[in-house]
């Protein structure tokens, strides 16, 4: 029945129930699994960062011959990783740029990291600030502008096909008008340069119901998500057990 | 009185209750019939409709604390597109990604799919940092940013990259995440610049904030693992060989629905509780 059970095993079990013992109490057992996790994350993230960022974005870039030679082998550097030529010393940029920002940990020389930082904020400024305006503005009013009658054939065709299915005219026409007044009275609960009476409160009344939904609709997706994480620890910890019981 | 008491109810119990939700239809495999919606069907006609021999690649950008949610979606998608033979290009932007990206393809398709080449069929290029700065690269040059696998194997020597060049030459591109960089980042900056359909698997608390960008930007989404139990109940249904295999998404769906009653039971409750015992204070 326990076939396949190492001592893997018995480490994740064992701080997979301390983690669940906080739901009754705070108590050192789950303190302890707590700081185990931050601190083995600190130190995966650091290894991680070392070898599937440094060494094969930098230093196989700059010195492929020296990390191999400590390697041993080339598995680490391998020929058609490496860079000729002038391309090899841009690569010093980078790493001029992170000794840089190193020396925000010196009391003195913080300021000095500014430089880096002030790169990395300004590339990630450009890049996102076209993308968001295109991807997530244009794009996304481009996205609240369809028809309101998607598909429409007549009134014979819509009557005759008149059904509650996903891809029946009526949920489709339904869905269009519910994307357009949602967006409409959601952008008018917001727009706070006249008074919400009216027939201008009402639709901002309604933006707040659409709020709402939005926000029950995010509340069980994250339910969902909870449940589906607690199925995979329970997976874990009486796999065997449910195997049995489903065979 | 009761009302009152009810409202001071220790926490621990509604804990207890979920748990013994979640466990109990685990043990009886207790399944639910899972109607495929629009948003997932996309993805899966989208497959179904590509020619053999079309480059798809898959993008695994998750980490092991949502590995119950987003697994199960991309073993499925993973079977269907070697299914279909096409060519998968694995890599990932999260540097936890790597990880369960090997493990996916010594699991899934070194075991399931034993004839199928690397380096020919499918390639593992592994975990790139540099987040949405990966996406903008090899949208113009793949080869800039991913000269070898994860073996080493030169990459424009493969059998498989022998067609590409950048992204405009992918059939589809799925990300598997939900996160920073993920599928948001695969919308701005390879569906919308290189002009080649995107489809995601996310965890479900990152579906509504996702769900905007269908069907323009988003050719199908499968948000949580809703969406991986529909995918999986089609794949089944199509592809009958693929039936005994384990269907994680499917088995989770009978916990999920018995755990949501409770959940709701409670909310019912706790809000039934609240009005009456306000009520009471006020007639006294």
């Amino acid at each position: 029945m326990f076939a396949n059970i190492d001592l893997t095993f018995w480490v994740g079990a064992f701080l997979t129930v301390a983690i669940f013992s906080f739901l009754y109490k705070d108590n050192p057992v789950y303190k302890l699994a707590e700081h185990l996790f931050v601190g083995i994350s600190a130190a995966y993230w650091m290894s991680v960062g070392i070898w599937t960022t440094l060494v094969p974005n930098l230093l196989c870039r700059l010195c492929p011959g020296w990390v191999n030679s400590l390697a041993g082998s080339d598995c680490l550097c391998p020929p058609a990783s490496h860079v000729s030529g002038y391309e090899r010393w841009i690569y010093l940029v980078p790493l001029v740029l992170g000794i840089l920002l190193l020396m925000r940990l010196s009391p003195k020389g913080g300021w000095i990291g500014r430089w880096s930082l002030a790169f990395i904020v300004g590339i990630t400024a450009g890049l996102n600030l076209l993308r968001y305006m295109q991807s997530d503005f244009m794009a996304q009013v481009q996205a609240t502008m369809i028809t309101l009658l998607p598909g429409w054939q007549g009134f014979g065709h819509f009557f005759g096909n008149l059904s509650l299915s996903l891809d029946s005219p009526l949920v489709a026409t339904f869905s269009a008008w519910v994307v357009f007044f949602g967006t409409f009275c959601g952008l008018v609960y917001f727009f706070f340069s006249k008074e919400h009476k009216g027939w201008f409160g009402g639709a901002s009344r309604f933006g707040i119901w659409v709020l709402m939904v939005t926000f029950g609709a995010g509340f069980g997706y994250t339910v969902m998500a909870r449940i589906s994480l607690l199925v995979g620890r329970f997976r874990y910890l009486f796999g065997d057990l449910i195997d049995m019981m489903n065979s | 009185m009761f009302w009152e008491r009810l409202l001071r109810l220790d926490r621990r119990w509604i804990f207890l209750f979920v748990a013994v939700s979640v466990l109990l239809p685990l043990l009886f495999n207790l399944e639910c019939h899972q109607v495929p919606t629009p948003i997932v069907r996309g993805i899966f006609d989208k497959l179904e409709s590509l020619p053999p021999g079309s480059h798809v690649l898959l993008s695994f950008d998750y980490g092991p604390s949502t590995v119950p949610e987003i697994s199960p979606m991309a073993h499925a998608v993973i079977r269907h597109c070697l299914e279909r033979d096409l060519k998968v290009v694995f890599m990932a932007l999260w540097a936890t990604g790597q990880n369960l990206l090997t493990s996916t393809v010594d699991s899934v398709v070194k075991l399931e799919f034993p004839h199928k080449v690397n380096g020919t069929d499918y390639a593992n290029f592994g975990y790139k940092a540099g987040n949405q700065g990966v996406i903008n690269v090899i949208a113009t040059d793949f080869y800039k940013m991913f000269t070898t696998d994860i073996s080493g194997m030169p990459a424009r020597t493969m059998p498989l990259m022998e067609d590409v060049e950048n992204m405009s030459d992918m059939s589809l591109i799925i990300s598997f995440g939900g996160g920073f960089p993920g599928i948001k980042e695969w919308v701005q900056f390879a569906g919308d610049v290189a002009h080649v359909p995107v489809a995601g698997g996310c965890t479900a608390v990152s579906a509504p904030l996702l769900y905007p960008y269908y069907p323009q930007q988003l050719i199908g989404l499968m948000g949580g693992i809703k969406g991986a139990a529909e995918y999986e109940a089609m794949l089944t249904h199509t592809y009958p060989k693929f039936d005994p295999l384990p269907k994680r998404g499917m088995l989770a769906m009978g916990p999920q629905t018995v755990a949501h009653l409770v959940i709701m039971f409670f909310i019912v409750v706790g809000n039934l509780a609240y009005f009456l015992s306000r009520s009471h204070k006020a007639k006294a």
